[in-house]
């Protein structure tokens, strides 16, 4: 029942170690700490042949909450939703029962260290990725929750976004089970904490900005005006200043309408070398006019010049003809 | 299954008490009450002596809640993973109380397979999401924790933030202790918003003694207030949890 240290150190089990399940008597051998988190340890094991991520906590029911979560991402065919689930089992050790499950290991860098070492090149594709994957989780009565660079692996070749943790998982019109602040709409005072899919799209878009900020930074006036001054700053973000700013405010009802604003705007980008054409003038049309103030500011230039070389001239001629 | 309210008391303090009862057996005297008493320890640069982690750990271990020692930054989220955690736990142990009934008495959750704890925990979820719950919040104020404060505030708010996401009720009350005169001074009223902390915690003045173990014995002699007030009211007999842990 407490937030027993002896009990997280029962967590603690070192590489060779084995696990053996007490209902379903499968065993796995420990290779390596993967990562932990708030809710138990993870490590990479081997299950026969094959590589498999092995998660335990003392908090049981957390663990059983999580699988529930993967069993229905289960249902969903051909999703990529979470990993795939393996197993679930209780581990009896010295008079204590440690529950675990086994899921499929998923091995890559996380976002921003793929996007550190492949470059901004990514970042489009690998948001529009993982906003098909919310759509799919959305449409199933889920929210994500816990979105975050962390939870994000970029599995491959070919490249392809993988959320890994669903501790936050939480079903649509409930409170969010688990979250991070700094991609939490509340704590920025952008909206509630309810599981509706705009709380996953608030997080897209402050993983936008975090990938133009890898450190991060800190809360100061908060609220929209301190998001958007950020976003100003840095041009990476400015040219999709309109899509984040959207997704910030809750604007995008779901994120198949974010993905198709983020597609338009590649459109958008090739288009500025081309006119765009008539027919796609809604968004397109204020991006163009946005990148177009140079003509008009020349034309503002040369009437300076116009006006200086008359008054020059004339004041030349006042002096000429009264000289003489 | 109608779990009724549950009673939580959140002690948010950064070190030891020195002055009146034991606050760990204060804490035993609220378990028996129904309340479950969770515990903040609040660290700065420094950490807390271990004498004063003792404390912190035996409060909510008798108090069967949780307990946590964070640094302040981290406040925040501390605040309301303890709160939930420990609502968590009150109510799987009212649904392991029903299971008994059901399976048998050496039987709990545990002890199932991990198929249908699973069902189990789908119960638990929705009962944390529906169940009303009534926190009372209890704030040292003694001298250390001035630099502390504004950040306590912050951390309050963000839990009726969390907590109102449910779509069960919430009533928030928060005491400070020491108070002006007494050892225990009521700040606030049970309410379901928090925000009118934000005009009412800047005046705090900090300072003296800590009476830990009085503000405990205070705080549950509150929730009788507003139990027998309701029952005035309305006469909604609630099931309370006496029992059930």
């Amino acid at each position: 029942m407490m937030m027993n240290s002896t009990l997280k150190n029962l967590c603690k089990v070192s590489p060779g170690t084995i696990i053996e399940g007490k209902w379903h008597h499968h065993r796995y051998t420990i290779l390596k700490e993967l990562g932990f988190g708030a809710n138990g340890i993870v490590y990479l094991a081997q299950f026969h042949n094959q590589r498999v991520a092995l998660k335990m906590s003392d908090n049981g029911m957390s663990i059983i909450s999580e699988v529930n979560v993967l069993k229905s991402f289960a249902k969903v065919q051909g999703s990529s939703l979470g990993p795939s689930l393996v197993d679930v089992d209780d581990w009896v050790q010295r008079n204590h029962t440690i529950s675990f499950y086994v899921m499929e290991y998923i091995e890559g860098p996380d976002l921003l260290s793929f996007i550190q070492q492949k470059g901004n090149g990514w970042t489009e594709a690998l948001v529009l990725q993982l906003l098909s994957d919310l759509d799919t989780l959305h449409k199933q009565g889920w929210v994500f929750g816990d979105l975050k660079p962390e939870n994000l692996i970029v599995m491959g070749p070919p490249p392809r976004i993988r959320c890994i943790d669903v501790g936050g998982t939480t079903i649509q019109g409930r409170a969010i089970k688990e979250f991070t602040e700094f991609y939490d709409r509340g704590y920025w005072g952008l909206g509630s904490r309810k599981a509706e899919p705009t709380y996953d799209l608030f997080a897209v878009g402050m993983i936008m900005i975090n990938m133009a900020y890898p450190k991060r930074f800190n809360k100061t006036t908060g609220g929209l005006n301190q998001l958007r001054s950020m976003i100003q700053q840095k041009p990476e973000l400015k040219k999709y200043e309109d899509i984040i700013l959207n997704a910030l405010q809750g604007k995008y009802q779901s994120a198949k309408q974010m993905r198709m604003d983020i597609l338009q705007g590649i459109g958008s980008q090739a288009k500025s070398v081309v006119p765009p054409a008539p027919q796609q003038r809604t968004r397109i049309s204020v991006k163009t006019q946005r990148y177009s103030p140079k003509p008009s500011k020349r034309r503002k230039g040369g009437w300076v010049e116009t006006t200086l070389i008359v008054t020059i001239v004339s004041v030349l001629y006042f002096l000429y003809i009264f000289g003489i | 299954m109608n779990p009724g309210t549950i009673k939580q008391i959140l002690l948010i303090t950064d070190g030891c008490s020195n002055q009146g009862e034991d606050p760990i057996a204060m804490a035993a005297l609220a378990k028996e009450q129904g309340i479950t008493v969770n515990v903040i320890g609040v660290m700065e640069h420094d950490t807390i002596d271990e004498k004063g982690m003792k404390e912190i750990e035996g409060i909510a271990m008798s108090g069967s809640g949780v307990s946590q020692v964070v640094y302040a930054q981290k406040l925040s989220q501390t605040v309301q993973m303890v709160t939930r955690k420990a609502m968590t736990q009150t109510l799987q142990g009212v649904v392991n109380k029903e299971l008994r009934q059901i399976l048998g008495d050496s039987k709990s959750v545990e002890d199932l397979p991990p198929e249908q704890r699973g069902e189990v925990m789908e119960v638990v979820d929705e009962l944390g999401e529906t169940v009303n719950l009534d926190v009372l919040i209890l704030v040292d104020t003694s001298a250390s924790m001035k630099n502390k404060l504004p950040t306590v505030k912050e951390a309050l708010l963000d839990l009726s933030l969390s907590l109102n996401a449910r779509s069960g009720n919430n009533q928030f009350g928060v005491f400070v202790f020491p108070g002006k005169k007494k050892d225990v001074e009521k700040l606030l009223d049970w309410t379901p918003q928090l925000e009118s902390l934000t005009s009412i915690f800047p005046k705090l003045t900090t300072g003296g003694i800590t009476p830990t173990g009085p503000a405990i014995r205070e705080a549950c002699a509150y929730f009788k207030k507003k139990r027998s007030l309701r029952s005035l009211l309305s006469r909604d007999d609630e099931q309370y949890f006496e029992e059930s842990m």
